[in-house]
């Protein structure tokens, strides 16, 4: 790791100053992703901005027919929370199946949708809930906020707060895993909400998608059946030594029936 | 630069100055020379360095010492009493969970971890969150095997 300055503020303030005055800051949220950087010198930030330590960043809670997660709460505590899995069991089945348990008592949700990594899960709950993102300067619609591959809206120095997810009439995660790592090969988030009905897809392309015809076939009826034809095209999806860009292609169309069936069973 | 970390660590305060940089696993071994806690991988992956950090299991490697500031840490070190061991330990050693040792103070923390949230788990639930602790020795089926008496002696049972 190469040296930084590491600052543990109280206060979203005070971290905001810290990454201000900052050459080249970077925030600590639960560092699942980003000390595993630090050490292999992928990064190498001036200034660590520790959010641990700042009041009310943390926690589930419902507000009207949302629930809202704070951005430092971690996957574990989200899979575990009562409100969560009365609400949207979709999400709080996703968040158990990030990494390990031990990667789950550290990681949080803000950590993970500022990264944007093509294949986290989160991105995927976040795109298919049509949820908004609360930051320290304004709220950020779910689906403007993954701008490209570990690229997103945040603008230098911002801060996300919590993420608001709208309650779903009904909704299912269905994840083909890396078997090493556990991050998504390719996971899809299908939704009935008030809003109509989502289909997102993570771990395919260089960041989390919809996919329109899906979403069309399932407006007419709620079932995997109608889905039997859907696919989505290979093109622009991601290859690597784990799946090529035709498999993906494949197991979009896999994990979204099994994601609808399981919503609708 | 120099900061200061103060925590519990095995139920005894400890101050000391540390790189802004070092990890928790180094603050440990290196400066407490509590060398249970092992590094395996370094890459978040096996397991071995898993320790708790206010109740959680934790992968050590994987967390800066600067984040454990105020924070009650437990290694394998402070598990047993009075040079008794803990009953997951005496359980790893009596169903034979272990060959080389060296994921073993990971895997006794990460099962302690899970008998505190599910005092009765079952044998897929083991294998299930044994996901970030890797053995190279003994193919898990003891220390699944030991989890399971060591959850059963805790519940009070046999």
């Amino acid at each position: 790791m190469y040296e930084f300055n590491y600052h543990r503020p109280g206060t979203l303030e005070a971290a905001a100053a810290a990454l201000a005055a900052a050459e080249d800051g970077q925030v600590l949220a639960g560092g699942q992703t980003l000390i595993p950087t630090l050490k292999q010198r992928l990064a190498s930030p001036s200034d660590v901005v520790d959010l641990g330590s700042i009041a009310g960043l943390d926690g589930v809670r419902r507000e009207g027919e949302s629930i809202v997660v704070g951005a430092m709460t971690r996957h574990a505590d989200v899979a575990s929370s009562p409100e969560v899995q009365a609400a949207i069991p979709a999400l709080a089945s996703l968040a158990e199946g990030i990494g390990d348990p031990q990667v789950r008592n550290c990681g949080t949700i803000g950590g993970s949708i500022a990264n944007a990594d093509p294949a986290a899960d989160y991105p995927a709950a976040v795109v298919g809930l049509g949820a908004s993102i609360r930051t320290d300067r304004r709220t950020i619609a779910g689906d403007d906020f993954f701008t490209g591959l570990f690229e997103t809206a945040l603008e230098e120095g911002e801060i996300i707060v919590s993420v608001s997810f709208p309650i779903p009439r009904r909704a299912a995660y269905a994840k083909f895993p890396n078997p090493a790592s556990r991050y998504a090969i390719v996971g899809v988030m299908a939704a009935e909400t008030s809003g109509g009905v989502r289909v997102a897809v993570t771990g395919a392309g260089d960041r989390v998608f919809r996919v329109g015809a899906m979403e069309a076939a399932l407006a007419g009826s709620f079932s995997a059946d109608a889905l039997a034809g859907a696919s989505v095209s290979a093109d622009g999806l991601n290859e690597d030594i784990h799946a090529g860009a035709d498999y993906r292609a494949h197991l979009v169309g896999v994990m979204a029936r099994r994601a609808v069936a399981a919503a609708a069973g | 630069m120099p900061v200061n970390v103060s925590m519990n660590v095995n139920g005894r305060a400890i101050s000391e100055e540390v790189e802004d940089r070092t990890l928790l696993v180094e603050l440990l071994r290196e400066t407490l020379r509590l060398t249970g806690t092992h590094v395996g991988c370094d890459t978040s992956q096996c397991g071995a360095c898993v320790v708790h950090v206010d109740g959680r299991s934790v992968k050590a490697c994987t967390m800066l010492a600067t984040q454990a500031h105020g924070a009650d840490v437990v290694t394998i070190e402070g598990l047993a009493e009075g040079g008794k061991l803990h009953p997951m330990q005496e359980a790893f050693r009596d169903n034979h969970g272990l060959q080389c040792g060296f994921c073993t103070p990971g895997m006794v923390m990460s099962a302690l971890d899970l008998v505190a949230r599910n005092p009765d788990p079952t044998g897929p639930e083991v294998r299930e969150w044994l996901e970030g602790n890797l053995c190279r020795c003994t193919g898990y089926h003891n220390i699944v095997k030991s989890i399971l008496a060591g959850a059963s002696t805790m519940r009070g049972g046999s």
